[in-house]
C-alpha cells in the first residue's frame, strides 16, 4: 500500500489581489491511484491545481518525481507528464474534436487514441465536429481525451469532472477516470461526495487556503463529526 | 460605369493595403491582446528600409530594384517586429497596459527618427514603367499597381488562411487565441507562438509598406500612422482575431471609403468609415464575425 | 500630506503667482528673465499641459479607461472657441457658452458609443473618433477651421488685456488659475464617493456590478468630466498661442498625452502634473538642444536621434516603462513622505 510520493507540494502561497488564496499548503500525492483534493467552495481547490502547473504566480514548492518544478514555466512542467483537466472544460471551441486532441499531441510521447476512442466512442463520429457546438458531457470527454491521450503523462489534474452533468455521464466519467487510474496518478477535485467517495483512496481536504485533514478516505467519510467539521454540514447529509 | 469599376478596383486596392496591417494586428490582439501601435512603426521604416535598397540599386533594371525593395521590405518588416516582440514586448509579460505603451513608445521614437534621417517630406519611389501604365477594365483604365497590391493581399490572404488551418502552429494560434492559459496547459510554449505571430505581422506590414509606397509612388514618413487607425478601425469591424473578417471588414472599407470620397467630398469617406464603425458597435460589438472575446 | 510639504506648496504657489513681478534670470533653466514675455508664455504652456495631463490621468489613472481620443476633447475647446471668435467675430462670452454647451454633449455622446468597449478594443474606437475629428479639422469644412494651415484669432476679436506682448502676465495668469482651479476639482472629484466607486472601477469592474452599481454610468461620468476640463485646457491653451494648429487634434498628440501621464505615475493628481510640466518643458528645451552647435556639428548618426525631441521623449518613455513603472511620481514617492 506505501507506494512512492510522485508530487509533493510544499508551503504553496497565491495572492490574488489582495487575497491570499493559499496560505502554506503542503501534501503529498502517492504513485498511482486517485487522490481527492476536497473541501468547501472557495477554498482553493482549482487555485492549487492551477499553482501545481504554474498557471498562477505562487511561492512555495511543486516536486514532481523528485525534480523540483517550481520555476519551469507551465509548458516545461506539463512536458514532464502533467496534465490538466479545467473544471470549466476549456476545450477549444472554435476548433473541431479532431483539432482539439491533435493539439493536445506531444512529440516523442506514445498517443492512446485507441484507449481514448474506446472510452469514449462518440468522440470518433463527432470528430469532424467544432467543439463548441458539444454537449457538456461531450465537452467533458473531449477534455479528459486530451489528458489521456499521451501516455507519458504521470499525473492527471482533473477539476470537478462531474459538475453538471446528468447522471449517465457521470457513469461514464468515473468509468473513464477508473481506466485512467489504472494507467496514470490522479489529483482530482470533486464536490459529488458520492463519486468522490467511490474513487478516492487518499484525501487531502482544504479550508480558507489551509490543508485542513489528509488521509484515508473512508476514515474520513466514514466518520460522521469528522466529515461534518471538515467539508460542512452539507456533506454529513449527503450519500 | 466606367467610373464606378475605377473606385471599386482603387477601393479594392485601398482595402488591400489595409488587409495587410490589419491582419497581423487582429492575430496580435487575439493570440497576445496587445494592440500594437509599433505596426505603424513596421510599416514605415520596411517601406524605407525597401526604398533605400532600390537607391543603392540604380544600375539595375526597374523590375530588379522594385522586386529587391519589397524583398527588403518583407525581411526588415520582419525582423524589426520580432525583435519588438522579443525585447520590449516580453519583459512586460501580463502587463498589457505597459505593453501598449511601449508600442506608443517605440511608434513616436521610430517615426521622429525616420523623418530626421529622411526628412519630412515625402520621396520618390521608383517602379518599373508597366506598373504605372494603365489596364482597361470594363472600360475604365485602371492603374496597374492597384491591381498589383490586390494580388499581393489575395495570395497573403491566402496563404495566411492555410497557415491558420493547415499546419500545427496555426493550430497553436487559434487555440491561443481562445484560450492561451489552456495553450499552455498542454504542453505548448506558447512564446515562441507569440514571437512568431509578431514576426509574421510585420513581414505583411512590411510588404504593406512597400506596397502602399508602390501605390502612392512615394514613402512618406507619416503615413504608417494614418493607415494604422484604419486598420484598427478593419480589425474592430470585422472582428477581433479573424483573418478572414479583416479581409472582408478591409474591402467594406476601402471601397466606401474611395466612393464617398469621390461622390461626396473628400473627406467624407474618411470620416463615413468612422461612423460606419460606430454603426456596427452600436448593433454587434464584437464586429462582423461576432467574436465576444 | 505632512505638515511641511503643505508649507512647501503653499509657498510654491505664492511664488508662481507673483513670477510676473520678479526679474531674475536663472541660466541654464530659462533664456530670459522669469518676467520676460518668452518665459512666461512657456510657463503658462507648462501650466495648459500640467492641467491636461490632469484631465487625462482621470479616465485612465482613476478609471482605469485607455482612451486614445483625449485630443479631439482638447482640440474641440480650442477650434470651437476659435471658430466662434474669429469666424463668426461672437464675443468672448458667447463663445465660451459654445464651448461649454458642445464639449459637455460631444463627450456625452461619443463617450456612450465607445463604453460599450472595454480595454484594448474602447482604446481603438476612441482613437477611431479623434481620427474623424482630425479629419475634420484638416478638410477645412466650410473654411472654417482653416485646414492644415490652423486658424489665427488676430488682434481685434479678444479683450485687450488678453492680447500682445505686454498682456502676457494676464494669460499666465489664465494658464496658472487653469492648473490650479483643474487639481481642485479633479481631486474632489477622485475623493467624493463617485471618485472612489471609478478606482473601484479600475480594480475590478464586475465586482462593481455586483453591488448594484451601474459602471457604464459612473464611466461615462468620468469620461464626460475628463473630456469637459481638456476642452476648458484647450481654451487657454488657444489664448497663449493666438491661434488653433491642427497638430492638437491628431493622435500623436494624444500619445504625447499619455506620455505625459505615464512619465509623471498614473493615478496620481500631482504626479500627472509634474508629467505635463516636465514633457512640456522637455519637449522645448530639446528642441533648443537640437539647434544648439555642439549638436549640430555631431556625426549624422547622434545628431538625428539628438535633433528630433520626440525620438528621445519615446525612447524615455519606453525606459520608463519597462524600468520606473511608477514613473517619476513613484520614483519621487519613494524618497519623499507623500501621499497620492
Amino acid at each position: 500500500m506505501s507506494a512512492a510520493t510522485l508530487l509533493e507540494v510544499r508551503d504553496l502561497h497565491v495572492y490574488l489581489g489582495e487575497s491570499h488564496i493559499l496560505q502554506g499548503v503542503s501534501f503529498d500525492v502517492r504513485q498511482s491511484g486517485i487522490t481527492g483534493l476536497l473541501g468547501r467552495n472557495g477554498v482553493g481547490k482549482t487555485t492549487t491545481l492551477r499553482g501545481i502547473l504554474g498557471l498562477v504566480t505562487r511561492t512555495g514548492h511543486v516536486v514532481l518525481g523528485g525534480e523540483e518544478t517550481t520555476a519551469l514555466p507551465v509548458h516545461e512542467i506539463v512536458r514532464r507528464g502533467v496534465a490538466y483537466v479545467p473544471e470549466d472544460r476549456d476545450v477549444f471551441a472554435g476548433l473541431t474534436v479532431e483539432e482539439n486532441l491533435r493539439l493536445a499531441e506531444r512529440a516523442g510521447s506514445e498517443l492512446r487514441y485507441d484507449l481514448v476512442y474506446e472510452l469514449f466512442p462518440e468522440l470518433r463520429q463527432r470528430a469532424a465536429q467544432k467543439a463548441g457546438t458539444l454537449s457538456g458531457g461531450q465537452q467533458q470527454m473531449v477534455a479528459l481525451a486530451r489528458a489521456l491521450l499521451n501516455a507519458d503523462n504521470r499525473i492527471l489534474l482533473v477539476d470537478e469532472p462531474t459538475k453538471g452533468l446528468a447522471p449517465l455521464v457521470v457513469r461514464q466519467v468515473v468509468e473513464a477516470l477508473q481506466r485512467a487510474a489504472e494507467v496514470a496518478t490522479i489529483l482530482l477535485v470533486e464536490q459529488n461526495l458520492s463519486v468522490a467517495h467511490k474513487l478516492v483512496r487518499d484525501v487531502v481536504v482544504l479550508d480558507q487556503g489551509r490543508v485542513s485533514f489528509t488521509g484515508d478516505v473512508d476514515q474520513l467519510m466514514g466518520d460522521p463529526e469528522l466529515a461534518r467539521r471538515h467539508l460542512g454540514l452539507a456533506a454529513a447529509g449527503s450519500h | 460605369m466606367t467610373t464606378i469599376a475605377l473606385l471599386l478596383i482603387t477601393g479594392l486596392g485601398l482595402g488591400a493595403l489595409y488587409f495587410l496591417i490589419a491582419a497581423g494586428l487582429s492575430l496580435i490582439w487575439g493570440l497576445m491582446r496587445v494592440l500594437n501601435f509599433a505596426h505603424g512603426a513596421f510599416f514605415t521604416v520596411a517601406a524605407y528600409a525597401g526604398w533605400s535598397a532600390s537607391r543603392l540599386l540604380t544600375s539595375s533594371p526597374a523590375e530588379l530594384r522594385w522586386a529587391v525593395a519589397v524583398v527588403v521590405a518583407i525581411v526588415v518588416g520582419g525582423a524589426f517586429a520580432a525583435l519588438t516582440e522579443v525585447l520590449l514586448i516580453r519583459p512586460l509579460y501580463s502587463r498589457h497596459v505597459g505593453q501598449v505603451l511601449v508600442t506608443v513608445g517605440l511608434a513616436l521614437a521610430t517615426i521622429s527618427l525616420v523623418q530626421g534621417g529622411f526628412g519630412s517630406d515625402p520621396q520618390p519611389f521608383a517602379v518599373p514603367d508597366w506598373m504605372t501604365n494603365t489596364s482597361s477594365i470594363a472600360g475604365a483604365g485602371i492603374p496597374n499597381t492597384r491591381l498589383l497590391v490586390i494580388v499581393f493581399a489575395a495570395v497573403v490572404l491566402a496563404v495566411l488562411l492555410f497557415f491558420l488551418q493547415r499546419t500545427r502552429f496555426g493550430l497553436i494560434v487559434r487555440a491561443g487565441v481562445e484560450n492561451r492559459d489552456m495553450v499552455q496547459a498542454l504542453g505548448i510554449d506558447v512564446q515562441r507562438a507569440f514571437t512568431l505571430v509578431f514576426t509574421i505581422g510585420g513581414m505583411a506590414a512590411g510588404l504593406s509598406g512597400i506596397l502602399a509606397a508602390t501605390y502612392y509612388g512615394t514613402v512618406d514618413p507619416v503615413r504608417g500612422t494614418s493607415m494604422l487607425i484604419f486598420a484598427f478601425i478593419v480589425v474592430i469591424i470585422g472582428g477581433l482575431g479573424s483573418v478572414t473578417g479583416s479581409a472582408v471588414a478591409a474591402v467594406v472599407v476601402g471601397v466606401l471609403q474611395q466612393f464617398l470620397n469621390f461622390y461626396a467630398a473628400a473627406g467624407v469617406g474618411d470620416f463615413s468609415v468612422v461612423l460606419l464603425l460606430a454603426v456596427v458597435l452600436l448593433v454587434r460589438p464584437g464586429g462582423f464575425s461576432g467574436s465576444s472575446t | 500630506m505632512t505638515r511641511s510639504v503643505r508649507i512647501g506648496v503653499a509657498v510654491l504657489l505664492v511664488v508662481l503667482a507673483v513670477l510676473p513681478f520678479v526679474g531674475i534670470t536663472i541660466p541654464g533653466l530659462f533664456d530670459g528673465a522669469l518676467n520676460a514675455p518668452g518665459t512666461l508664455n512657456l510657463l503658462g504652456m507648462c501650466f495648459v499641459f500640467g492641467a491636461l495631463a490632469v484631465t487625462y490621468d482621470i479616465v485612465f489613472g482613476y478609471v482605469g479607461l485607455l482612451s486614445f481620443g483625449h485630443a479631439l476633447y482638447f482640440a474641440t475647446g480650442v477650434y470651437v472657441t476659435a471658430i466662434a471668435l474669429a469666424r463668426w467675430h461672437w464675443s468672448l462670452p458667447a463663445a465660451l457658452a459654445l464651448t461649454v454647451v458642445v464639449s459637455l454633449v460631444l463627450p456625452l455622446v461619443l463617450g456612450a458609443i465607445c463604453l460599450r468597449m472595454r480595454d484594448i478594443p474602447f482604446a481603438m474606437v476612441t482613437l477611431a473618433f479623434a481620427q474623424a475629428g482630425s479629419i475634420l479639422v484638416m478638410q477645412n469644412p466650410f473654411g472654417l477651421t482653416g485646414g492644415e494651415e490652423g486658424l489665427a484669432l488676430g488682434g481685434d476679436v479678444l479683450p485687450s488685456f488678453l492680447v500682445g506682448v505686454v498682456n502676457t502676465r494676464n494669460v499666465y495668469w489664465v494658464a496658472f488659475a487653469l492648473i490650479v482651479v483643474v487639481y481642485v476639482v479633479a481631486w474632489r472629484a477622485v475623493n467624493s464617493p463617485p471618485g472612489r466607486v471609478w478606482q473601484a472601477i479600475r480594480e475590478n469592474e464586475r465586482r462593481v456590478g455586483v453591488l448594484g452599481l451601474n459602471p457604464y454610468l459612473y464611466k461615462l461620468g468620468a469620461f464626460v468630466l475628463s473630456a469637459f476640463l481638456a476642452s476648458i485646457c484647450g481654451v487657454v491653451y488657444l489664448l497663449l498661442q493666438g491661434g488653433a494648429n491642427p497638430q492638437v487634434t491628431t493622435a500623436d498628440f494624444t500619445l504625447a498625452l499619455l506620455v505625459m501621464v505615464v512619465l509623471g505615475g498614473v493615478g496620481t493628481l500631482w504626479g500627472a502634473v509634474l508629467g505635463g510640466l516636465a514633457y512640456e518643458y522637455l519637449d522645448f528645451r530639446l528642441v533648443a538642444l537640437s539647434n544648439a552647435p555642439a549638436v549640430q556639428s555631431l556625426p549624422a548618426l547622434l545628431r538625428v536621434p539628438l535633433s528630433e525631441p520626440l525620438f528621445l521623449l519615446g525612447v524615455l518613455f519606453i525606459v520608463l516603462v519597462l524600468f520606473v513603472p511608477g514613473g517619476l511620481g513613484g520614483a519621487l514617492r519613494r524618497r519623499l513622505p507623500l501621499r497620492a
